[in-house]
């Protein structure tokens, strides 16, 4: 299975109109029907729940908490502006994407050269390195959780950036979050890197490329798909990170600034609706933070595909 | 070819490493370390008390119904998640009718991998919100309580509890010491949603393992006359071992930790009663609930427990799933 992406295409059907021999009309109608219900009761499944949410941020709390199955009478759209001032979401959202921007980037750029080092350049001490980040795979984030928060405290004072990468600052979860990206990223960007041709590297050093030019003009771009669909997961990944920005990203003291994720805005809002009643402004606090990361599936959809198609096999 | 290739791969690999070692390995090391002492988590006296606390792993009642839970989960989570993601990958990308030259999915198949994958891109915040509606006790404002009432199955004056429930459901509650093993129903709650959720990645995964297969395979299959059950079950299932097996050991992790879901959804007072506590989740309360707050060296104790199941279970699977591979 080194190199089914070259093979599925070559070998893609003609499209000519053949007639095939078709095994037992009866069987084939029976389980048409049911395999189609049950798709679309599984699609229903999925969907519905998200456009009920969707739905609920249009209405008055009072329907909401009294009628949860029908459509509004009204669509109202002011609670999207008060999840977006009142309840800070979108503070949060600039909060996020400071942090994501950065450190997707670098989980994706990290992550690459070491896999591909690891990949294809057998040295003392390869399977080790790939091992120990296969470790970080198996292990649960929660496990480090306390010595995690003692390390990013320490590290920042003992270097006098408390205010760079200590608690409560964007460097800090950058940084952070790169580290618990990487075990998944260089796992499968290893895999990628392996089936990738190796003619076309020697040909790169016998013209005389560096190694660094060689990864940056030739490998980096064939692994393209690879890097689209990995990189999209850790998209999702880190804009849902729920457990490190709750331990990581609090105030520090009354001076310190909120710098919430938008979960930790999400989860503020499911508190305070249990006392101010503010049904709608949670949905549609929901419905923005889902948003973003829908459209970036949906625009990327293709390619993630495409790309696991080439990765998935170890 | 050996020009400046061992400057190339220290340069490359120091930082990411270095960064690896600092935040994630670091602070795992040190979890063991503090499994072996009595520390409270803040003072700064640590007492070593060497293999104490995992001595005390099996006299606590709590955590063996928390293994209990966590069995149970291994055992139906991963085989439900693969048996919906294999059907489902089978119908939308060869299942479709085999009149016409070509291999391909259902008709909607694209829309269907699509609208699968959602629940994979929400948060756990989100999915609490959505889940702790659906499942609300109450015929007025929870959805599935709603549904069940006007079909007539849920009597408005007595909604089903779901994430409430406590009894046993399917399996009966075995007592044990001062405690029971069991299913409550609040389980099989989280295991509905965590199949909901991951069903549509390991349909990606399973589609593109089922694309990577030649087409004139199937094709052959077809000419030859063949059934689609039979195709499915000489062709796919055979030439999927590889994906099947990487899915099985990613369930069999996700099945241990759980964590997100028992601590983020299940309400506080199941987690206050045990009846909803995984052993990652009975760890945290171990670690940070007020109630036990002077615990956290055992806490890393138990913490270091589920890593080593974690890593044995994830080595024996893939012991059972080993086969030769076939390269087309």
């Amino acid at each position: 299975m080194t190199t089914t992406a070259q093979h599925a295409s070559p070998s893609a059907p003609p499209q000519k109109q053949i007639r095939f021999a078709r095994p037992a009309k009866n069987e084939g109608r029976v389980v048409n029907l049911f395999s189609h219900g049950f798709l679309a009761l599984w699609g229903l499944m999925v969907g519905i729940p998200l456009l009920w949410a969707t739905v609920q941020s249009f209405r008055s709390d009072d329907e909401i908490l009294h009628n949860p199955l029908s459509l509004p009478s009204h669509w109202h759209v002011d609670a999207f502006g008060r999840a977006w001032t009142k309840g800070h979401i979108g503070d949060y959202f600039l909060n996020t994407l400071i942090v994501l921007i950065p450190s997707v980037t670098l989980t994706m750029l990290f992550g690459s050269m070491v896999a591909y080092v690891l990949a294809r350049y057998p040295f003392r001490g390869n399977r080790f390195i790939y091992y120990l980040f296969f470790t970080g795979l198996v292990m649960p984030i929660f496990l480090g959780l306390i010595p995690l928060y003692l390390t990013v405290k320490n590290l920042a004072a003992s270097l006098g950036l408390e205010s760079v990468i200590g608690l409560n600052t964007y460097g800090g979860l950058i940084l952070v979050y790169i580290a618990y990206s990487l075990p998944f990223t260089v796992f499968f960007m290893h895999s990628f890197f392996r089936t990738l041709p190796s003619s076309v590297a020697e040909a790169g050093l016998i013209d005389g490329a560096s190694h660094t030019t060689l990864f940056f003009r030739v490998m980096l771009p064939m692994a393209r798909p690879g890097l689209v669909s990995i990189g999209l997961f850790n998209i999702i990944g880190q804009w849902n990170q729920f457990i490190l920005p709750n331990l990581l990203m609090k105030p520090q003291s009354g001076f310190d600034s909120d710098r919430s994720m938008l979960t930790q805005g999400l989860l503020a809002l499911v508190n305070n609706s249990k006392y101010e009643t503010d049904w709608a402004r949670l949905f549609a606090g929901m419905t923005i933070a889902m948003l973003p990361i829908l459209i970036t599936y949906l625009a990327l959809n293709r390619q993630i595909q495409a790309g696991l198609t080439g990765s998935v096999s170890k | 070819m050996r020009h400046g290739r061992l400057p190339f791969i220290l340069g490359f690999l120091w930082f990411p490493v270095l960064l690896y070692l600092v935040y994630v390995i670091w602070p795992y090391c040190q979890t063991v370390y503090y499994s072996l002492t009595d520390w409270n988590g803040f003072t700064p006296n640590v007492p070593y008390t060497g293999f104490g606390n995992y001595a005390d792993l099996l006299k606590d009642d709590t955590f063996v119904r928390s293994l209990f839970h966590n069995a149970v989960i291994l055992v139906v989570y991963p085989i439900i998640t693969i048996l919906l993601a294999l059907f489902f990958a089978f119908m939308l990308n060869v299942g479709g009718r085999g009149d016409r030259a070509g291999i391909r999915g259902v008709a909607g198949s694209g829309l269907y991998k699509t609208i699968f994958f959602f629940p994979q891109l929400l948060s756990i915040a989100i999915v609490a919100i959505l889940w702790g509606r659906i499942f609300e006790s109450s015929t007025d404002t929870g959805f599935l309580n709603a549904v069940l009432a006007k079909i007539g199955i849920v009597d408005p004056a007595h909604p089903l509890l779901f994430l409430g429930e406590t009894n046993s459901w399917l399996l009966p509650a075995i007592p044990f010491r001062d405690t029971v093993l069991d299913a409550p129903v609040v389980l099989w709650c989280l295991i509905a949603i965590a199949v909901w959720g991951g069903v549509g990645f390991y349909l990606v995964l399973f589609s593109a393992g089922m694309q990577a297969i030649p087409k004139d395979l199937f094709e052959a299959a077809l000419l030859d006359g063949s059934s689609r059950y039979q195709t499915f079950f000489k062709i796919t299932l055979p030439l999927l071992w590889e994906q099947i097996s990487v899915a099985w050991v990613y369930l069999g992790i996700a099945a241990l930790d759980f964590f997100l879901l028992a601590f983020a959804i299940a309400p506080p007072s199941m987690q206050a009663t045990g009846a909803s506590h995984v052993m990652s989740s009975w760890v945290f309360f171990t670690a940070f609930g007020s109630s036990r707050y002077d615990k956290f060296g055992y806490a890393c104790a138990m913490a270091v427990a589920m890593a080593a199941f974690t890593f044995i279970l994830a080595l024996v699977q893939l012991r059972i799933t080993r086969r030769e591979k076939i390269e087309f």
